[in-house]
């Protein structure tokens, strides 16, 4: 396919016009904490419009084309779940409202809590974190207060090496020492977990599949070597798009699991966020969940503050409302049937794809993927080219980049996840696309992308000399310093 | 696509996952059609009273403003709301261009250096900046004054509980609701990495000694903000803050039923290393053009891993956008006015319940923004009834969270009220016996 993405030299909003600042009215605030300007310029709304048109015309969503970049699941949001969202109804109530006067809310959250609870296999979901990491912080908070409930004070969290980068950083917020174990064969290996458990061992993480896409097929005896440690095994579930109505974290004997609805449940990613990242567990972990809980008292739902065991609060309310209702529709519009269809299409999308493209880059390990497979482009360090010069050549044929360097243990790795909403002609053009690229001179690649609205950005000059807002380019630009235009 | 593969079904592929752990489908309702949907989800939500209905002063860290439709129109290009975090810049500059405009616009509002793309609300924004103060001061002490809101105290509690940072409190005088200087000399010590305080505070109370504050404060000051209480007001940059934080919601968001919200998180140039969270930064590309990229990522989670300055990765970006969108359509003279109106509203709506023989607006004698609180002399649950019975939701009850303080609830108000609901409420509270 053709592409050539819309490039305008749009200046930014301070460029655009003047900021005209009238004096506040005497007497309505005490002289020392009057402010004498504002420079925030004042434009015509139709200026404001045309500017984040031409801006959003430099943008690339799952609207614009196929996005299969690994563990992210960037599926199609379909536009009834956006409207619902901004409904009134759903919008504009207020968190504090009085419990009689938002039954909706309240029963929408409950539901959705009831099918994350079927989806995944757990006895409990809250709703607060707002992102997968939040998501893990607080699973990591849960099992400390577990823990501690029980007069045991756990130092240690082991992560496999496949991990997502969040579930170290998760880990040390929550104040452990992270443990890191190589995996064997792309599996997590078992005699490296048996040595790594002890009486410290607060919790395993995992996701399964692992970001490799590779089913753990062990995960019954890895549960067994952490329980048997008295350690928790938690499920991060930015790869559970690969196994809903096939197998859940649940029956794999997880213990705790955050859901990504921004992934899974295809709340649009706007850019970077709002996701949400709700939490289960099993019913030994219920006690401590963030308050508040909601109950249903008959046809009533109610907040429920009083739990003495809480680890309290993680975000200001209830969590992403909005990626709430979201979720809630398109569960209830794929239903049982559906999710389950949604998980065999995605993983036959991916394994179709990595058959196809297996042909002409290495794929490491075994063959049968989940929803996603990671592909090794080094053998094209042979002609002087990485994964990022693929990557950024593929842009100019219209798609966004699969994940690079990632996940670690492979080299030059290249991350592909398709989802299920993309057909096999979507498959196909991309295929054919990194075919094409694979036979052309290193220039080429080495110089796109070309069809983008700007060539490669110097992304090491950005962070030698970070300009990070208009006052501080106005500051560089007076110092004299280097500036970028 | 399975002869290719060469298999027979879909079957085979889920070959891998052993007898042991699988299920057989999921025991939720069959899928319904579009159409279903979207009647059932306006069922659900039909049970809740948004503010057309039932007109609401409700504040505490979130407004309902009005929003221009072109706010909407602006977040709702799904260029922008079907994107990922913008990994590769060279076809994300308009996402990238927008954060950083976002960035810009908050560093104007509050005198700060650089800010990042956002936390998720301004609780976790205070948590993360506590943590941020610990490691720049490195002691274990992060001093916070009482009058903020009990959410943000919780929040902060949860993410400074694994380094084990004791959060010490400072009282409020009880005459003019602002932090008690002398409490506040008698919690520093040498293990203070952070002071914070929220200016307007919780009670919608302005500080006003906040260069004396800053002089006491030894370490990191921390200062929480309505950000449109800031159009009109001194920037907290001008009176030393570090870091700047606030709830960004109310600049153009619904408030959603508490999220998505937007943690507004700023800091003076010479902490940029240590903020977590994305930061957008100003580039060129290979031809000289003017480009922005992700910058100092090595801070982050993807690369830095356990090292990293927060595990935040996915965050507010769209809120952050939407945020601008409205900020740039005010403009700055509008964004005065706005903030000018609501507290001129917000005092004379005081001013006439305190005229009611029940009641007492506002306890505190200090400048308030839009917020204050009503102190009654019947307990304010019986209160908040007869305003429901009457068609009004009324403010936040305080009963529980400030026991001291006696039947008192905080009430806001803002331009989404007319004259008329104003004086539906004065006279609803009037007829209160």
């Amino acid at each position: 396919m053709k592409y050539r993405q819309a490039y305008f030299d749009e200046p930014l909003l301070f460029e655009k016009g003047r900021s005209e600042t009238q004096p506040v009215a005497d007497g309505l605030l005490p002289r020392s904490l009057e402010r004498k300007s504002l420079d925030i310029p004042n434009l015509p709304e139709n200026d404001i419009v045309r500017h984040y048109t031409r801006l959003s015309e430099m943008s690339f969503g799952v609207d614009t084309g196929f996005y299969p970049l690994g563990s992210c699941t960037m599926k199609y949001n379909p536009k009834f779940a956006e409207e619902l969202s901004s409904l009134p109804e759903a919008a504009r109530i207020h968190p504090c409202q009085d419990e009689g006067t938002v039954q909706g809310a309240l029963r929408l959250m409950f539901e959705l809590q009831q099918m994350l609870m079927v989806i995944a296999g757990m006895d409990a979901v809250t709703l607060q974190p707002a992102a997968g990491a939040a998501g893990e912080f607080t699973g990591l908070l849960l099992a400390k207060a577990y823990h501690e409930d029980r007069g045991e004070h756990r130092t240690q969290v082991i992560v496999p090496d496949t991990a997502h980068g969040t579930n170290f950083a998760s880990a040390a917020m929550a104040g452990y020492e992270v443990i890191e174990i190589p995996s064997k064969q792309g599996l997590v290996d078992l005699e490296a977990l048996k040595t790594a458990v002890n009486s410290k061992t607060l919790a395993f993480m995992l996701t399964n599949p692992n970001t490799l896409g590779i089913f753990e097929p062990d995960i019954l005896e890895i549960a067994e070597i952490v329980h048997g440690a008295g350690g928790l095994l938690y499920y991060d579930g930015a790869n559970l798009n690969a196994i809903m109505g096939k197998t859940s974290p649940g029956r794999m004997n997880f213990d705790i699991v955050h859901f990504n609805l921004h992934k899974t449940f295809t709340t649009p990613h706007g850019g970077g966020g709002p996701g949400a990242g709700p939490v289960g567990v099993k019913e030994p972990l219920e006690s401590y969940l963030p308050v508040p809980v909601i109950r249903q008292d008959g046809n009533e739902f109610k907040f429920d503050y009083d739990k003495p065991k809480t680890i309290g609060k993680v975000h200001s309310w209830y969590g992403n409302f909005g990626m709430f209702v979201r979720a809630y529709a398109y569960i209830l519009r794929m239903g049982g049937d559906g999710l389950t269809k949604v998980s065999e299409r995605a993983v036959l999308n991916a394994n179709y794809l990595r058959s196809r493209l297996q042909k002409v880059l290495e794929l490491p390990y075994q063959e049968l993927r989940k929803h996603e497979f990671v592909l090794s482009c080094a053998k094209l360090k042979e002609r002087g080219l990485r994964a990022a010069d693929v990557a950024k050549r593929l842009m100019d044929f219209g798609f966004h980049p699969p994940t690079i360097y990632f996940p670690h243990l492979v080299d030059e790795a290249m991350m592909i996840e398709p989802t299920e909403t993309e057909s096999k002609e979507t498959l196909d053009s991309f295929a054919d696309a990194i075919d094409t690229i694979l036979t052309e001179s290193p220039e080429v690649l080495k110089s796109a992308p070309h069809n983008t609205a700007v060539s490669r950005v110097d992304e090491v000059m950005a962070a030698r000399n970070p300009i990070l807002s208009w006052r501080m380019w106005q500051e560089q630009k007076k110092a004299g310093g280097e500036k970028p235009q | 696509m399975l002869d290719a593969l060469g298999i027979a079904s879909v079957d085979e592929l889920f070959k891998d996952i052993p007898e042991s752990v699988r299920i057989n489908g999921l025991t939720l309702p069959a899928g319904i059609s579009e159409a279903e949907v979207v009647a059932k989800v306006r069922k659900v939500l039909g049970a809740n009273k948004t503010p057309e209905k039932l007109p609401s002063f409700l504040g505490a860290g979130i407004y309902d403003h009005f929003i221009p439709a072109a706010v909407r129109a602006i977040q709702s290009r799904s260029e922008f709301y079907t994107s990922y975090t913008p990994y590769q810049p060279e076809i994300s500059q308009g996402v990238l261009q927008s954060l950083f405009e976002y960035q810009s616009l908050v560093c104007e509002l509050t005198g700060m250096d650089a800010a990042n793309t956002s936390m998720y609300d301004w609780s976790t924004a205070l948590g993360e900046a506590a943590l941020m103060a610990h490691r720049i001061h490195g002691g274990k002490e992060f001093v916070a004054s009482r009058a903020i809101g009990r959410e943000r105290l919780q929040v902060l509690r949860s993410y400074t509980s694994g380094i084990g940072l004791a959060i010490k409190l400072v009282e409020f005088d009880a005459n003019t609701g602002q932090v008690d200087l002398d409490i506040l000399k008698s919690q520093i010590g040498p293990e203070t990495c952070g002071v914070y305080f929220e200016n307007p505070n919780f009670f919608g109370v302005f500080e006003e000694k906040v260069d004396e504050i800053r002089s006491i404060a030894p370490s990191v000051l921390v200062v929480g903000a309505n950000p449109l209480s800031l159009a009109i007001t001194r920037p907290p940059g001008d009176y030393g803050a570090d870091i700047v934080i606030g709830e960004g919601q109310g600049l153009g968001n619904p408030p959603s039923f508490g999220g998505p919200l937007l943690g507004i998180f700023a800091v003076k140039k010479e902490h940029i290393r240590k903020m977590p969270g994305r930061i957008i930064g100003m580039s060129k590309d290979a031809e000289g053009k003017r480009a922005f990229c992700m910058t100092l990522q090595t801070r982050e989670q993807h690369i830095r891993r356990q090292n990293a300055t927060s595990n935040i990765c996915t965050n507010e970006a769209l809120v952050s956008i939407a945020s601008a969108a409205y900020m740039a359509i005010l403009g700055g003279s509008g964004l005065r006015k706005l903030a000018a109106d609501n507290l001129t509203a917000a005092r004379e709506l005081a001013r006439s319940i305190n005229h009611l023989r029940r009641f007492k607006a506002p306890m505190f004698k200090a400048a308030h923004f839009n917020e204050f609180t009503v102190r009654s002399k019947i307990p304010y649950s019986r209160v908040h009834r007869e305003l429901l019975r009457r068609g009004l939701h009324g403010g936040l009850s305080l009963e529980d969270r400030f026991p001291e303080l006696g039947h008192v609830a905080l009430f806001s108000t803002t331009d989404v009220h007319g004259e008329a609901e104003r004086e539906r409420l004065i006279k609803a509270l009037g007829a209160i016996e």
